[in-house]
């Protein structure tokens, strides 16, 4: 299955994006990206940017004040994920130029689209930027 | 702030999303949400919203379920949004969906119906976004609903819609397989389609596929080979390429779709060879993606039928990462190895120092992989160091979920490598006392199992002594508070069975201490019903043995209290024991035999000893027995006779009652004659304690290398791992020297065997010597005392046998009368089986013979060798031997700055002789050491400079993007 959720966080461990590719209740979902962002933060520049939780495999990578927090299985390469969230960060930056929490705050439903276009039953569909934002661009033109 | 200002999203989203950017704690951040929820509770109700409110409504409820609020109320508005005919709304709607609802929520069934409208539309977005939600909300009965149409999707003329069709008809056969079986050629086809989009994500739904049903794959073996060269080759479009990698993520999900299909597979791995080869070539090692690419195409290598070529670039590449600084390419590394040593593993040996100092790191991610690792190339050479380590780890943290798994893995190498019995039940009290509760009840059982048969030979005397020692250990550890109840229950079993067995310890001793864990653990039932067992079981070895009983007052008050607990298990217990105790010796001996716990027990089903009861009571006109089968029919009529024939019969429903349990009544002598088979005690399963039995065998048998092999191979489940690496080396060491040493087959056989022998205890110490870091050895040194003190004995048998292996050597060497004897013992040492303390004992004698050596005119280097080898081999203190060897590789190294003619010889035999020499001397003085250490080990300006560089070329995620988020909040 590969990705089970990924998370955008802030370095207040507040959550700014949440998206699950399997059912996890409220309280679930709640409990873990709390015990998540705690491991995570915790951890410093030197250390792993994998950390193992449960049965899951977090791979992490922070940019300023925001983490990207993505949930693995057991066999999912690890190196090629963290690069997928600097794909992501990539491809949002070309979206919104100089992109910052603000925007994903502000356009939470792009930066869900954008995952859409990226990631679909837990697997990574699509890594070409402009094939991601096109639906997204045509969307913004259509309203 | 661009964002803020334009995109039609009114002051009210704004301050709310600011608010909540703005928060400073969870609970003003709930504050927030739990208001904001009031608010849309009132306003989402009321009519006629315009629709861009709406949208924006349903933007704030998908923030209060994120932020971990109920926003259920909502998720009707959010259905209906799906309806809107304006595109970005009806996206939103699905969006807000997707994340609320999951598959079997109530309200999709409302929404079945707007996807099938919107699969049909013309807009090929509006079709995107059902497909969307056909991945995330289609239940395995809706499938039928939808698939006629995602079929009809996978030839749409919009390349997007196709791919997002494969996907979705992948969701349907991970839901359920069996609803789309007859349309899983379509996957095949797709992977055909000229757009390089919908063909890497068809990967997805075959790789998922070819893992459950290679052999009918084989034949995409082509394909894939030519579209990985493709790749590789830059024929996707540009856009697709990342950080100058092309397609890197298609190139990975490929190499892990040919891993599969290539693995065991000798014909197919054939075919890979070369594109693997190629793209392990062209991977940038200096880059993440590059690294993550080259990390793939090691896990393939490691998988496919082995190349020597590919195996040698693979462990080439898994150097790199360890060598490197990141954490991140260490980790990577580390993974890839454990992977690679199953098809070559000699190449653990030339990272052990790597390994160790990813072991020793403080960073848990990076330790918990070394640990798996060890895991996977655990022997029984070095069980004993790996799980003493494994154990410390456990012991150190608290994350429940790991130790269980770490717990359990050090049983699992416990039961399968344990060199002997008390080594084994000395690591599973350890591993009880601080995980007990976290592990399978079936490892309680067993160690009863094992401690109960022994070494499964006819060595009594060793059985006994065993058991003592068990008793001894546990005695110790009875009184120490909070012991988990699995391993209380172990203990008062083999109390209970063997605690007055080697008469040491005197009757009253032993009850009085299982009387006190009875009573320390008043709540927990089933230590107390094990308690009461093992005092039944010592009353009665004393009565059988014919000597008077008198029970502790302790006792008695205990037994009166559990005659009268609320568990009736413990009040039979309590009761057959006051029964018991009551009978003469004889009955009791044959109640409770001594040491019978591994007997069978004979049960006698048809209850014959009974039919002389049974007909005397028919003759005093009993009913007869009326099996349960024919029960039910006959049941009135023989009511009605014994209505006439009893006086008792007047009470027609209670006889009924009465009737049936009769005849069981003789069977209140069954649970004493079977007194044994009723305790709680398992009967153990047949299959698996049989496994342990076997193991625990093994040890007696590991002097010949592959009989051993054997046996191991039950019950192991992933056996990949150890089963190879121990196999090569050992029967390619004896085969070899047995055949190039016609000559003293004995001497040479003898010195193996005892380089096996010692070869664990030399393992420990290069665990525990980190040559790279004296400090953190020393405090390593410090961190495995007791292990070592405990070991002492064998650490002192072991420089016994290192100086009885070397005397051998120097008789080997006269009868050796070949040079390529001496050769081919050489390369054929680095076989880690034999590793260690082996390789040193032989190196003694081939420099002598070493045509190499004499060429390079290092004679004087050779001597020092034979001096330091004796030396070693008279001191007593057994880990300077041992450190001798641990560091080998790095002085393998330093030699090669100092010395760079020996270095070729390193090369070329893989063996230090020489450079030991110098390593030695330099051990002597440290003062020599600092420099040639420095040469090799990370010394830290050399770390900062490749830190800085590492940063300069992005591998490092902070820095990477100096212009991401510059202007964020605050």
């Amino acid at each position: 299955m590969g990705i089970r959720f990924i998370l955008m966080v802030n370095k207040q461990g507040q959550t700014r994006l949440a998206q699950y590719f399997e059912y996890l209740t409220l309280e679930e979902r709640r409990a873990l990206e709390g015990e998540i962002v705690r491991k995570c933060l915790a951890r410093n520049d030197q250390q792993c940017s994998f950390v193992e939780h449960r049965n899951y495999k977090i791979v992490y990578r922070r940019y300023a004040s925001l983490f990207f927090l993505v949930g693995v299985d057991n066999e999912e390469n690890e190196l090629a994920i963290l690069e997928f969230i600097h794909l992501l960060v990539e491809t949002m930056d070309r979206h919104f130029g100089n992109v910052c929490e603000l925007d994903i705050m502000f356009h939470l439903e792009k930066a869900h689209f954008m995952l859409e276009e990226m990631v679909m039953n837990g697997c990574i569909v699509e890594t070409s930027k402009s094939n991601i934002l096109t639906p997204i661009q045509l969307l913004d033109k259509a309203s | 702030m661009s964002s803020q200002g334009g995109f039609g999203q009114s002051k009210e989203f704004l301050d709310l999303v600011k608010s909540i950017g703005e928060a400073r704690s969870k609970a003003e951040e709930d504050r927030i949400v739990l208001r904001e929820v009031e608010t849309l509770k009132r306003r989402i109700a009321e009519p006629e919203i315009p629709k861009r409110k709406l949208k924006e409504y349903i933007l704030r409820l998908v923030y209060v379920e994120m932020l971990g609020h109920d926003a259920s109320f909502g998720y009707i508005h959010a259905v209906k949004m799906t309806h809107d005919e304006s595109l970005l709304l009806k996206r939103t709607g699905y969006l807000a969906v997707t994340l609320f609802l999951n598959e079997d929520h109530d309200l999709i069934i409302l929404i079945v119906n707007t996807i099938q409208k919107d699969l049909k539309s013309d807009n090929y977005l509006v079709v995107c976004a059902a497909l969307n939600a056909v991945c995330k909300l289609i239940n395995e009965e809706t499938i039928p609903a939808v698939l006629p149409q995602v079929v009809e999707l996978l030839g749409h003329p919009k390349e997007a819609v196709r791919k997002k069709a494969v996907m979705a008809l992948h969701r349907f056969y991970q839901r359920s397989s069996s609803s789309v079986t007859h349309l899983i050629s379509n996957f095949r086809k797709k992977l055909c389609d000229n757009d390089p989009g919908v063909m890497g994500a068809t990967l997805c739904p075959l790789f998922d596929l070819i893992t459950i049903d290679v052999n009918s794959y084989k034949d995409l073996v082509v394909s894939f080979v030519n579209i990985l060269k493709q790749v590789a080759e830059r024929r996707l479009p540009k856009s697709y390429d990342y950080h100058q990698m092309p397609a890197p993520f298609i190139q990975i999900k490929l190499l892990k779709i040919l891993s599969v299909l290539g693995n065991g597979d000798k014909q197919a791995s054939e075919q890979m060879y070369t594109v693997l080869g190629d793209s392990m070539r062209k991977c940038d090692s200096t880059s993440n993606i590059g690294n993550a690419v080259l990390y793939e195409c090691i896990c393939c290598v490691s998988s496919l039928h082995p190349n020597p070529k590919l195996i040698e670039s693979a462990a080439d590449a898994i150097s790199k990462f360890l060598k490197s600084d990141s954490h991140n390419l260490k980790y990577m590394g580390i993974d890839a190895l454990g992977r690679l040593i199953k098809i070559s593993p000699e190449i653990a040996e030339k990272h052990q120092l790597a390994v160790i100092d990813c072991l020793e790191d403080p960073d848990d991610t990076l330790k918990r992989k070394t640990f798996e690792l060890l895991y996977k190339m655990t022997k029984s050479s070095n069980v004993e160091v790996i799980v003493d380590r494994m154990i410390d780890y456990m012991i150190s943290i608290n994350d429940n979920h790991y130790k269980t798994e770490i717990a359990s893995r050090c049983v699992e190498l416990g039961e399968q490598f344990a060199p002997s019995n008390q080594w084994f039940i000395q690591t599973m009290n350890k591993v009880f006392e601080h995980a007990g509760d976290l592990v399978n009840i079936k490892v309680a059982h067993n160690l009863m199992r094992l401690i109960a048969e022994g070494f499964g030979e006819d060595d009594d005397t060793a059985d006994s002594q065993l058991r003592s020692s068990a008793v001894e250990s546990y005695l110790r550890i009875i009184g120490e508070p909070k012991l988990p109840s699995a391993f209380l229950q172990v203990i008062c079993w083999v109390l209970g069975e063997y605690g007055t067995a080697d008469g040491r310890y005197s009757p009253s001793y032993i009850t009085g201490k299982l009387c006190d864990v009875a009573e320390a653990h008043s709540s927990d039932d089933m230590v107390k019903a094990y308690a009461v067992t093992a005092l039944m079981k010592i009353y009665s070895f004393e009565i059988a043995a014919g000597r008077k009983v008198e029970m502790l007052p302790e006792c008695q008050s205990l037994i009166e209290e559990v005659s009268a607990s609320h568990s009736t298990d413990l009040q039979q217990r309590a009761y057959e024991l006051q029964a018991v105790i009551g009978l003469n010796a004889h009955a009791v001996g044959n109640i409770m035999p001594l040491d019978a716990s591994c007997e069978d027990i004979e049960i006698d089903k048809s209850l014959s000893f009974l039919d002389n009861y049974v007909q005397q009571a028919l003759e005093k006109g009993a009913q007869p027995y009326i099996p349960e089968s024919e029960r039910s029919g006959v049941l009135n009529i023989s009511n009605f006779r014994s209505q006439d024939q009893h006086e008792a019969s007047i009470h027609a429903l209670r006889f009924e009652a009465y009737e049936l349990p009769k005849p069981s009544l003789p069977s209140r002598t069954t649970p004493v004659t079977l007194a044994s088979s009723t305790e709680l005690v398992p009967v153990p399963e047949p299959s698996y304690p049989r496994e342990v039995h076997q193991a625990a065998s093994v040890p007696s048998l590991t002097d010949t290398g592959s009989s051993d092999l054997k046996l191991r191979l039950d019950g192991v489940q992933k056996k990949w791992g150890r089963s190879t690496y121990s196999s090569a080396p050992s029967t390619s060491n004896s085969d070899s020297h047995r055949t190039g040493n016609g000559a003293t087959p004995d001497v040479v056989a003898s010195v193996n065997s005892k380089a096996r022998e010692v070869s664990y205890a030399s393992r420990r110490s290069q665990v525990e010597i980190s040559p790279e870091k004296q400090k953190l050895a020393a405090s390593l040194f410090g961190g495995t005392t007791k292990p070592e003190k405990k070991q002492s004995s064998s650490g002192h048998k072991v420089s016994k046998t290192n100086s009885h292996a070397t005397d051998k050597s120097h008789g080997a060497k006269g009868a050796i009368s070949s040079e390529t004897h001496a050769v081919s013992t050489t390369t054929l040492q680095p076989p880690p089986d034999l590793l260690d303390l082996g390789e040193p004992i032989i190196t003694s004698n081939a420099p002598s013979v070493d045509p190499f050596k004499q060429l390079e005119g290092l004679l004087d280097l050779t001597q020092d060798t034979s001096v330091v080898n004796s030396g070693a081999a008279g001191a007593t203190k057994a880990p300077d031997i041992m450190s001798l060897y641990a560091e080998m590789p790095t002085s393998g190294q330093s030699d090669s700055v100092a010395n760079p003619l020996s270095s070729d010889i390193y090369d070329a035999t893989l063996i230090s002789g020489l450079s030991n020499a110098t390593n030695r001397t330099s051990h002597g003085g440290n003062t020599i050491m600092q420099p040639t250490q420095l040469s090799k080990g990370p010394n830290p300006k050399g770390s900062l400079e490749k830190d800085a560089l590492v940063r300069q070329l992005g591998v490092n995620p902070s820095s990477q993007n100096p212009n991401l988020f510059k202007d964020l909040l605050g």
